[in-house]
């Protein structure tokens, strides 16, 4: 059992998973922006691996997944810089990128590498199911990672049943037809899919990411959920900052209150 | 046997690697193209607009000047005939009549040279659908008269600011507006890249330039094959129909003409198979410019419509098992073999297309071999490109 099975034992509401981009906004603060988020009370980190084309993400994303590049991020440097993660760390990490720097560093010797260091799960946003199936879910299992889908309100109930009986660790629902950072609020229409999805009785628990960036959103959420993803209003906060760890902490302690 | 499988893959390449917000679009299209586009119903409308909106067939023309001075006998696939300027609009026609099919309400598309884009606005003022076409700022500035041909025809222009501006951007800037807007509308990829099926889907809508191509052969030369097929290829979608019903004719030679840039090793290029490695780019494996940490390198072309860092999955199956040989042609041989076909043809190629002519000079064929060029396009929208060049 990793840590994010753990934490879902003990916690079936309003969990709260902060995403930020590795190598931002400096290079090295990576591992102070993970000890701060754990301080802060957040239950989940994931680190974003940065890609020069990140399809599902919006502006504030992108915009940090460049800057993080140019401050000379990469698969390689992020190993490095979290290889003592769990001496400081103590919650769920998950790492969220795109599939191409992974199939460049070999997915095998990622996953190797992700068990090493202390990574629990993995979103590989453009790994669809069935190549997941097909080629990695045997090594993924062999590592002890969990491994993370996305559904959104297109996802048909039958795929949901498919999805939820192929993962373990979490779902990751998205809450809108949207790419990250897009739209802040929820809607009816969202509060409908959420019940939806809610109504299913999936096996796995369900955070709700997309759209979620205050105290009331991240309630929202947790009402239909098992709690929340906050990625690019967290990236708005840490961007500009001048301390970070006091940013992170009054940011991350407004929204859980 | 070069065919797409069922899972989309030609050999090692291709597939659908998408986020899961973009599997419900793909799985309609995948389940349902195939079989609308076998209807009579479709193929009569594809048709009728093909020989009367586009203007086809196209002549297949013999260059009698340049085939003295090559020493071969030169034909020329005349795409740059058709309707818009280019080939491109064989694919959109086909893509339209399959959107409405489907219901859908709206297009987006992406464009590098504008080509595909002004194909896209026009067969969408033709349908009266709404059209919304992203192409990077870079590209914006160095293709005007083609922004402005899309905003006349009605079609929105929105620039792709992130990246190197250019192609690459403009297809990501597209695939994020359909996750956004995922139900209504249809995203018309012009090349043959993107998740299965639009590789094959865009390929087989440009294999109508092959049929012509045999046909028309078989009258002038008796033979419905030349020795050689030479098109140019950024992600491919004119190589792919010029090759199209020859993949499976290994007498035909199909040669592949890159964009080199300023040179293979110049660090300033977009020659894929020399440069590239397998990787993924938008939705599907490919060979591609990458660093060895996987990141995307921003390509380099004087011609906005070579100027991508991939290539569509078919060709890197071609060049992987060696049925296509590619040359990568430099822009300054590039601009020159454009400019001697002014001269001795009296037919301005757009950039795209003088990477064709100037393969001449790079491969080697028998006299009076039969080499049928494609001419994907004309030259107009790239009049401010020869100007500033100068050469001439």
């Amino acid at each position: 059992m990793n840590r994010i099975h753990t934490l879902f034992q003990n916690k079936k509401e309003r969990a709260l998973s902060i995403y930020f981009t590795a190598g931002f906004p400096a290079l090295e603060d990576t591992l102070p922006t993970m000890q701060a988020i754990e301080e802060a009370g957040a239950d989940i980190i994931e680190i974003g691996v940065p890609y020069s084309d990140p399809i599902a993400d919006g502006p504030t994303i992108q915009d940090s997944n460049m800057i993080a590049l140019e401050n000379g991020m990469s698969l390689k440097k992020l190993f490095e810089q979290i290889k003592d993660m769990r001496q400081t760390v103590s919650i769920p990490v998950v790492l969220m990128g795109y599939l191409n720097p992974i199939i460049q560093y070999g997915m095998e010797a990622f996953l190797q590498k992700c068990k090493e260091v202390g990574v629990d799960g993995l979103i590989l946003p453009d790994l669809p199911m069935q190549q997941y199936l097909d080629e990695f879910k045997e090594m993924f299992d062999q590592y002890g990672l969990s491994n993370t889908f996305l559904i959104s309100p297109q996802t048909s109930e039958s795929r949901i049943r498919e999805i939820d009986e192929n993962s373990n660790g979490f779902i990751y629902m998205v809450s809108s037809h949207s790419i990250t950072g897009a739209k802040t609020g929820i809607s009816e229409e969202q509060i409908s899919y959420f019940k939806r999805v809610q109504d299913m009785n999936l096996k796995n628990p369900r955070l709700i990411g997309f759209g979620i960036s205050d105290a009331e959103t991240f309630t929202t959420a947790s009402k239909y959920g098992n709690g929340a993803i906050i990625g690019s209003a967290f990236i708005k906060v840490v961007k500009d900052s001048k301390n970070l760890n006091a940013d992170i902490k009054s940011y991350i302690q407004s929204v859980i209150q | 046997m070069i065919k797409v499988d069922e899972k989309g893959f030609y050999g090692k390449f291709g597939g659908a690697y998408i986020p899961e917000m973009l599997h419900p679009n793909i799985e309609e299209l995948r389940d349902n193209y195939e079989q609308i586009v076998a209807t009579s119903e479709f193929q009569e409308e594809f048709q009728s607009l093909l020989r009367d909106f586009v203007g086809r067939p196209t002549p297949l023309y013999f260059a009698k000047r340049m085939s003295e001075k090559y020493g071969a006998k030169i034909y020329f696939k005349r795409e740059d005939l058709c309707h818009t300027g280019a080939h491109k609009v064989n694919n959109t026609v086909g893509q339209i009549i399959l959107a409405k099919k489907l219901g859908k309400k709206r297009i987006i598309a992406e464009t590098g040279a504008g080509q595909h884009g002004v194909a896209t606005a026009t067969v969408c003022a033709l349908m009266g659908m709404d059209c919304t076409i992203y192409m990077g700022a870079l590209d914006i500035q160095r293709q005007r008269p083609n922004v402005e041909r899309m905003k006349i025809l009605g079609a929105k222009v929105v620039p792709a600011t992130s990246g190197s501006q250019t192609l690459k951007d403009a297809t990501n800037e597209a695939m994020r507006q359909w996750i956004n807007n995922p139900v209504d509308t249809h995203y018309i990829i012009g090349s043959v890249v993107g998740p299965h099926p639009y590789p094959e889907m865009v390929a087989r809508f440009q294999s109508v330039i092959s049929e012509e191509i045999k046909k028309q052969l078989l009258e002038k030369e008796g033979t419905e094959n030349p020795d050689i097929v030479i098109a140019c290829v950024g992600g491919g979608s004119n190589a792919a129909g010029a090759f199209y019903h020859y993949y499976n004719v290994p007498e035909v030679r199909l040669i592949a003409a890159e964009a080199a840039g300023l040179g293979i090793s110049s660090g300033k290029s977009a020659a894929t198979t020399a440069l590239g490695t397998s990787g993924i780019l938008h939705g599907s494996k490919t060979l591609l410019m990458q660093t060895e940490d996987g990141q995307v390198i921003e390509p380099h072309s004087i011609s906005a419509g070579l100027d991508y860092p991939g290539i569509g999955p078919v060709h890197a199956h071609l060049f992987d098992i060696g049925r296509g040989e590619f040359v990568a042609v430099e822009d300054e041989d590039a601009m020159k073999a454009g400019i001697e076909l002014s001269r001795m043809e009296g037919i301005i190629p757009a950039i795209e297309t003088a990477h064709a002519i100037h393969a001449l000079n790079m491969i080697t064929y028998k006299k009076d071999d039969i080499i049928v060029i494609n001419l994907s396009g004309r030259g107009d929208k790239d009049l401010d490109t020869y100007i500033k060049w100068g050469g001439y």
